[in-house]
């Protein structure tokens, strides 16, 4: 298992290496030059400037010039915002929750209708209710999921008037993050109208984003549970006289799940880019509409490092889903 | 498609023949399939007789019907069937006229998504080596990026538009193409026939071009009909954040993009130039599925 873990490792090396160079690559391949880009719109006085030059690196080779931002990326010096002032990882520090915590709920919501409704559609293959399934799984899986956002903003929030448009929770709230999840912090405070504020914020926007997930995670369960209903393993479970429920909860649905475990971890990719468009739409603060304002802004030392953090973060977790992976099936492991 | 059309072909060629009907006897078994074929023709000829179909020009401006609803609601009337947008254009007109880019994109994207897809999954399979090795590498790069979030950074990078919007797009496509036609050369490569060619006398190019890639051709197809539907939608998110066509290009994302605005005040606005997608893309990925159940043999239940 150690082995495999650190074989793993060693494959990440180059696209580590080729993410880091891809980040430093943007900052430079920007039309126009590196430091006047990066100043944005008010551009920058002469003698300023050759400062900036000196202190960015730029005068020095292009290699030196890379060393040296690897160096400033291992020790965790991402740049600091211009729009904000602020350093960038402290900046994706506090917005990296809000996009967790819509991914999670996102995800959840994905799995717990996905999963059960995949099972049932295998079981009952052929059905009414697997082909209005499939049909339907294949309408979420081609959503234009900014126009979804924008039609159940129309529906829940401006017909029915139940959910707020966009935000995280109600204004009125306000109270010093300590997991950074809205709908955790105001349990522990204890604030129940404003876990419910946030609670109705997170509705929509997860529903959204959870949508091509869902019918994803609802189509793979469905194959991968075909192939294992028709198994030997299972038809043998059937022959010694076990229940129906019993030979599909047990027997069967433990094995569909391996390739369900791993569609779920390859839809991180989705999720982050999915988070881009669904928080631009509910004004959700989290990385992704960070990434877009600071495009429009012009804020490319965020563009830069968000781009490697994020880069870094699917990186990690398709790292946890491979060895996972492998836990779950020592298959994998031996080859 | 008419038996005079066939006839040549058949003399000449029984097994073309044969695989063609194979081929759509089971893609016409798959009701989804032939459905989503049948829009995607309405589609094309929508987008190909725009200016005749289309009762105004995209860009004219009515400044006497703004945000004028469709003709079934009150305050709607025939002369704008769907509708006109906030600054009074007729949204039917736009929306035919929009087909056209949807279908450029499409194909622009996918062909040149196919072609550096195809070259470099051809060479890193067939030579191997630190060809392989590095072709490979960099495919593994691009994918370790969301994909969406990669084409914002290129465009970025390019400046917004539709035509840098559609080389960022088929960049973030394309190694898939390349991962599929690598593993399919490599399968192929030892085959008896492919060793035979090469005895024969065959080159480098012809062994890669004309032996082994014509037998690599169906998963490619049905990639390529799924990239067809993502480049669509990509291009559609672009063009809804402000980076892909600008306005006041009739592009269906474009459009949802100046109707953000008004999405409490006129339903219309926003929801048809979505509904066009979502049909569009909905189509194509029913002709993509019924393709991989008439391609694959795997799948065949005879």
């Amino acid at each position: 298992m150690l082995r495999y873990l650190l074989n793993k490792i060693a494959l990440l090396i180059p696209t580590l290496v080729g993410i880091t160079i891809c980040a430093f690559a943007f900052v430079r391949l920007l039309p126009g030059d590196p430091i006047l880009a990066m100043a944005g719109e008010h551009g920058v006085a002469p003698a300023r400037y050759e400062e900036l030059k000196q202190q960015f690196g730029y005068n020095l080779p292009i290699w030196e010039q890379y060393a040296r931002y690897v160096g400033e990326v291992a020790t965790g010096d991402f740049g600091v915002s211009i729009s904000s002032k602020r350093p960038v990882l402290e900046e994706f520090k506090t917005l990296f929750p809000a996009t967790l915590e819509l991914s999670f709920f996102a995800m959840v919501f994905a799995m717990l209708l996905g999963i059960p409704a995949g099972i049932v559609a295998a079981v009952k293959r052929g059905s009414w209710f697997d082909q209005s399934l499939m049909g339907t799984a294949l309408v979420g899986y081609s959503m234009p999921i900014f126009w979804w956002g924008l039609l159940l903003i129309i529906f829940f929030s401006g017909y029915l008037g139940w959910t707020p448009v966009s935000g995280r929770i109600g204004l009125q709230f306000f109270f010093k993050p300590i997991t950074g999840f809205m709908t955790i912090d105001t349990l522990i405070y204890g604030k129940w109208d404003a876990f419910r504020s946030a609670l109705s914020h997170l509705v929509l926007p997860a529903i959204v984003l959870g949508t091509i997930p869902l019918a994803v995670i609802a189509r793979q369960t469905r194959s991968a549970m075909l192939e294992v209903l028709g198994e030997d393993y299972v038809r043998t479970a059937r022959a010694k006289g076990l229940s129906g429920a019993r030979v599909i909860g047990v027997h069967a649905l433990r094995n569909a799940l391996i390739p369900v475990v791993t569609t779920i971890g390859l839809q991180v990719g989705t999720l982050l880019a999915g988070a881009i468009l669904t928080e631009t739409i509910f004004a959700w603060p989290g990385i992704g509409k960070w990434m877009v304002d600071s495009i429009f802004k012009r804020d490319y030392v965020v563009v830069q490092s968000g781009l490697l953090l994020i880069a870094l973060i699917v990186m990690a977790v398709n790292l946890i889903v491979d060895v996972l992976y492998a836990v779950i099936n020592p298959r994998i492991r031996a080859a | 498609m008419s038996q005079t059309e066939i006839a040549p072909m058949a003399a000449g060629n029984p097994d073309r023949l044969t695989g063609l009907k194979t081929f759509w006897h089971y893609f016409s078994v798959n009701r989804g399939a032939v459905i989503g074929l049948f829009v995607f023709i309405l589609l094309v000829l929508a987008a190909l007789f725009a200016p005749l179909l289309a009762p105004y020009a995209p860009d004219v401006q009515d400044k006497t019907a703004f945000l004028r609803p469709p003709a079934w609601q009150a305050g709607g009337s025939t002369q704008y069937l769907l509708g006109t947008d906030p600054v009074g254009r007729d949204i039917l007109s736009r929306l035919l006229y929009g087909a056209r880019f949807s279908l450029l994109i499409g194909a622009v994207v996918v062909t040149l998504a196919l072609t550096g897809g195809i070259t470099l999954g051809l060479l890193a399979g067939y030579f191997r080596g630190w060809v392989d090795v590095a072709i490979m590498r960099v495919m593994d790069l691009i994918l370790a990026f969301p994909s969406l979030l990669l084409a914002l950074v290129l465009v970025t990078i390019l400046g917004p538009g539709l035509f840098n919007a559609m080389l960022a797009i088929a960049l973030v496509l394309q190694p898939h193409f390349a991962r599929l036609v690598r593993a399919a050369v490599m399968a192929e490569k030892s085959r008896e026939y492919v060793v035979a060619a090469k005895v024969a006398g065959a080159g480098h190019l012809r062994l890669m071009l004309a032996t082994i890639l014509p037998n690599c051709l169906a998963p490619l197809i049905v990639q390529g009909t799924l990239s067809f539907s993502n480049a669509i939608l990509e291009a559609a998110a672009l063009g809804f954040l402000g980076l892909g066509a600008q306005p006041p290009t009739p592009e269906w994302g474009t459009m949802l993009a100046s109707a953000r605005e008004f999405i409490l005040r006129a339903w219309w606005v926003v929801t048809f130039p979505g509904l066009a997608i979502l049909i569009t893309v909905l189509a194509i990925n029913l002709v993509g599925d019924g393709l991989r159940d008439a391609l694959d043999p795997k799948l065949r239940r005879s």
